[in-house]
């Protein structure tokens, strides 16, 4: 009921849901059931690809959501995504248990290499995978509530927002290479074994995960949706377009700020979860604040204010890096990269989700207005 | 140490070449003589005595004859218990009489040789030094005596003492003497009190080392005197140190305000943020390995001056890709400084990819010339001469920026735009002309930083990366459009991360920088020196 109010005047967004549903169960049956002789198997990699996609499909939803709706440009994105895989890589070693290469029934590996001795207090309770789970949603969404709460309230706006969101995901960047924060240093946390009792490295357990970021990317997108078409959404765009109006009117810009920033931190931390076991690895390099900029882009090129655009673009600029950097293309990536940049802010500035809906509503217009098309000569107007 | 050995035994090689050595103290035949009879048995402790009577013996040869012993020259007639040397030229001589032996006789061994041997006649030449011509040599024999603490170098440092008449050779006798005398056990108590005064007032950590040796079981004076005496030094040390960081701090500042000051006028008066500034100073960086490459090989006597030359043509390639940038991109996007971010964050990739392809993905290797390598001391402190010069070029840079916007037509448009670009436009300046030359001065600004940078951190396609979050913290935390602001910022942010080191380690003080940024914005969130108006707000 909900989903089809939502709906009713949201024709990409059908399209979109029917897409992301389609693969959902399509590409697991071509996966399971499928021979691998047959041309339309889908191979391990390509499934743990495509299921990479998704999550940064997710990632780019959550960013557009605080900048295409609300005017936050986030450039430290990427350490909610990151802070919510380390969560669920937490649970992951956790799951280990004796099978480590120390085979301490409690300890990872690289505790027991570091020479300690007991879990440290912030890792109790990630066996559960509940608690985990929580953890992947109250993680990031605190952090952004604090940040937000401090940075809305004191009305840090525009590039300066950016650069101290910026100046956050280095100084985690900076933390989680250090041994000593107890969450792996520099080679982070890897070689998992399960997960819920599953082996991480199954077929059928890579299928269920693929499924589950596309049926994560579906409800983000329900949210987030949910939310712009809400009154609430309507402050936001409001917020983003002018803001000093917005306060004098009366509405507390910093509340909706803070909620829009936590939800989509929370939205971020999510896509972090699912990315980690399907990739098998979470390290400090995620929080690099090039990687928040590439998210940046990846909004710009699909649409920014689209939601499904961002989505779009995060899968298409993340297939085009897959195509150019594993063949003898590698070294012009980073030209392909940065033109991709430049050419999407001077020509297309709604991206390329906004550009297909001016051309079609022009069309449109134009089949509808062409009856009564006669238009007058209109008197021009001496310089 | 071993370097230093080398280069006391081409001393010694030196003076027995044929100086004279002057002020000599009465030289002792007799004592030589006993020595070489001792040498002649050839067993490791006799040996070892022999050389102390011979070093003793104050003879003009005696450092030729310890330096042969040392290098297994030291020839001996077994028959007659007679002791030669060969010199390094060939010529074998007596070693009592130091008189050349045309026919040596047959059988000569070389007298053995152990560690210990190899250590006492190591020790031994450094004391013989101590009585060089040379005062340079003089100060490094007897700082190798205060490395070696040997007691049997303190006859010849008494008699050096007592001759020595430059005030800067005896000082550094004088410690010496103060170093063997407070560790030599069997000294007289006041003479070792005097040591401790003498090491006291040295205020080195060699010094500190020095008395930290004192035996538990020493006499409760001398304990009590070394003991304020290392507290004395460590609180003086303490101090150095701290100023030391100071000017640590003060060096970072500088090469923060020299990366962000290009920013500051970019960003203060276009309002545009040009995440491709890191990539100028690169693109300065290279110029001036360019520069320097060319000078290598077509013109190597201009070696020194190149990083002169490549000063204003660092300037040149950085602004003029600085005006091309705008021409092209950034003039399209005015209004819209989320956007610029993001085309000139592209631009920064293409940069980086673009000399990664011209020049290689490794570091090239940019050198310093000779007047900027070295470093002077001054107290405790130590200054090298490449972060003076660095300190100086980025002060140079901020005076001449502050008169250039305050006194040229260029500046006064600059300012006029800034204040407010529609009327300025309306006053009919051209704003794009004047936004274009802005750009290419902050571009070309960035390009002298990377004349400064390569000479202290690599010349490669990453350069630009690892200076652009700092430098737009400092713009940030200093304000926006105020020259001012952007130096204390770099100076503050410089020192705080120096000053934080020592405690919090590199990487945690770094952390603690970044937060305190984060929460200093939430503050201030225009920065120290805010814009005030309705400009602002544009």
């Amino acid at each position: 009921m909900i989903t089809r109010a939502l709906l009713e005047n949201d024709r990409t967004g059908k399209w979109f849901l029917a897409i992301v549903l389609g693969l959902a169960i399509v590409v697991p049956i071509l996966h399971l059931a499928v021979p691998p002789s047959s041309p339309f198997h889908v191979s391990t990699a390509t499934l743990a690809l495509l299921g990479k996609y998704l999550c940064f499909a997710l990632l780019a939803l959550s960013l557009d959501l605080v900048w295409g709706y609300c005017g936050i440009l986030s450039l430290g994105h990427g350490a909610f995504f990151a802070l919510g895989g380390y969560a669920m890589g937490m649970y992951l070693m956790r799951q280990i248990g004796t099978r480590g290469v120390y085979a301490h029934p409690v300890l990872p590996d690289f505790m027991v290499f570091l020479n300690w001795k007991e879990l440290p207090w912030f890792w109790y309770g990630f066996e559960n995978a509940w608690f985990a789970f929580l953890m992947v949603m109250a993680v990031p969404g605190l952090l952004a509530f604090v940040f937000g709460w401090f940075a809305f309230r004191s009305r840090v706006t525009g590039v300066y927002l950016s650069i101290i969101t910026q100046a956050l995901t280095y100084a985690l960047l900076l933390a989680f290479f250090r041994n000593d924060m107890g969450f792996g240093g520099n080679n982070g946390l890897t070689d998992f074994k399960d997960i819920l009792g599953f082996p991480v490295q199954a077929n059928t357990t890579r299928a269920a995960l693929f499924a589950a970021s596309a049926l994560a990317l579906a409800l983000g997108y329900l949210a987030a949706r949910a939310i712009v078409a809400s009154r609430l959404g309507k402050v936001l765009v409001c917020i983003r377009d002018a803001e000093s109006r917005t306060r004098f009117i009366g509405y507390r810009v910093e509340h909706y700020k803070t909620f829009v920033f936590t939800v989509s931190a929370v939205m971020a931390g999510i896509a972090g979860a699912l990315y980690v076991p399907q990739v098998g690895i979470i390290n400090p390099s995620e929080f690099n604040p090039a990687n928040s900029i590439e998210v940046v882009i990846w909004v710009a090129v699909g649409g920014r204010g689209t939601l499904a655009g961002a989505a779009l673009g995060a899968v298409l600029v993340n297939f085009a890096k897959t195509t150019f950097t594993t063949g003898f293309l590698a070294p012009y990536w980073l030209f392909a990269l940065g033109a991709l940049f430049v050419i999407t802010t001077i020509w297309l500035p709604k991206g390329i989700l906004g550009k297909f809906n001016d051309l079609w509503e022009r069309w449109r217009s134009s089949r509808v207005a062409k009856p009564e098309q006669k238009p007058a000569p209109v008197p021009q107007l001496a310089e | 140490m071993g370097r230093l050995i080398r280069l006391l035994l081409l001393i010694t090689s030196l003076a027995v070449g044929g100086f004279a050595v002057p002020h000599r103290a009465a030289a002792a035949p007799e004592d030589l003589a006993a020595g070489l009879a001792l040498i002649a048995k050839d067993s490791f402790n006799d040996t070892l005595s022999g050389i102390d009577a011979i070093a003793r013996s104050g003879v003009p040869h005696a450092a030729a004859l310890v330096e042969a012993l040392q290098d297994r020259r030291m020839l001996i007639d077994t028959a007659n218990q007679k002791v030669f040397y060969r010199e390094p030229a060939g010529t074998v001589r007596e070693a009592q009489s130091n008189e050349v032996v045309a026919s040596p006789p047959a059988g000569l061994t070389a007298v053995r040789l152990n560690n210990r041997v190899r250590g006492a006649a190591s020790a031994a030449i450094g004391a013989l030094s101590l009585m060089n011509p040379d005062p340079q040599r003089r100060i490094q024999a007897a700082q190798a005596v205060m490395k070696s603490r040997d007691p049997t170098a303190l006859a010849v440092l008494d008699a050096a003492l007592a001759a020595e008449k430059l005030p800067n050779v005896k000082a550094e006798l004088q410690l010496a003497w103060a170093a063997v005398t407070f560790s030599k056990s069997d000294a007289p108590l006041d003479k070792r009190l005097e040591a401790v005064a003498l090491l006291k007032d040295a205020r080195s950590r060699e010094a500190v080392s020095i008395l930290r040796s004192l035996p538990a079981d020493a006499a409760a004076p001398l304990r009590e005197s070394t003991t304020s005496a290392i507290s004395s030094i460590e609180q003086r040390l303490a101090l150095w140190g701290y100023v030391q960081n100071v000017w640590y701090g003060v060096s970072l500042g500088s090469v923060l305000l020299i990366a962000a000051i290009g920013l500051a006028i970019t960003f203060g008066v276009m309002g545009v943020i040009n995440m491709a500034h890191g990539e100028m100073v690169m693109l300065g960086a290279y110029t001036t390995f360019v520069v320097q490459e060319f000078c290598r090989t077509s013109a190597p006597w201009l070696f020194d001056y190149s990083l002169v030359a490549a000063i204003p043509l660092a300037f040149l390639v950085a602004g003029g890709v600085g005006v091309a940038i705008e021409r092209g991109v950034i003039r399209h996007l005015y209004g819209r400084p989320l956007e610029t971010l993001l085309a000139t964050w592209g631009i920064s990739l293409i940069l980086q990819q673009a000399v990664r392809t011209a020049f290689g993905p490794t570091n090239r290797e940019v050198g310093t010339p000779q007047f900027m390598s070295g470093a002077m001391e001054i107290g405790g402190l130590v200054i090298t001469w490449n972060r003076l010069y660095i300190v100086i070029f980025a002060g140079l840079i901020f005076v001449g920026l502050l008169l250039a916007l305050r006194y040229t037509s260029l500046g006064l448009h600059m300012r006029a735009v800034t204040q407010n670009r529609r009327m300025a436009s309306s006053m009919g300046i051209r704003t794009g002309r004047v936004d274009a030359l802005t750009f290419g001065l902050g571009s070309g600004i960035a390009g002298l930083a990377g004349v400064a940078l390569s000479q202290i951190d690599n010349v490669s396609p990453n350069l630009g990366q690892s200076y652009i979050i700092d430098s737009f913290l400092v713009v940030v935390f200093g304000g926006v459009g105020n020259l001012w602001g952007t130096l204390i910022g770099a100076l503050s942010i410089g020192m705080a991360n120096k000053l934080l080191e020592p405690y919090a380690g590199a990487v945690l003080g770094k952390i603690l920088l970044l937060v305190a940024i984060i929460v200093f914005i939430q503050k201030r969130p225009r920065g120290l020196f805010a814009l005030k108006g309705r400009a602002v707000e544009a």
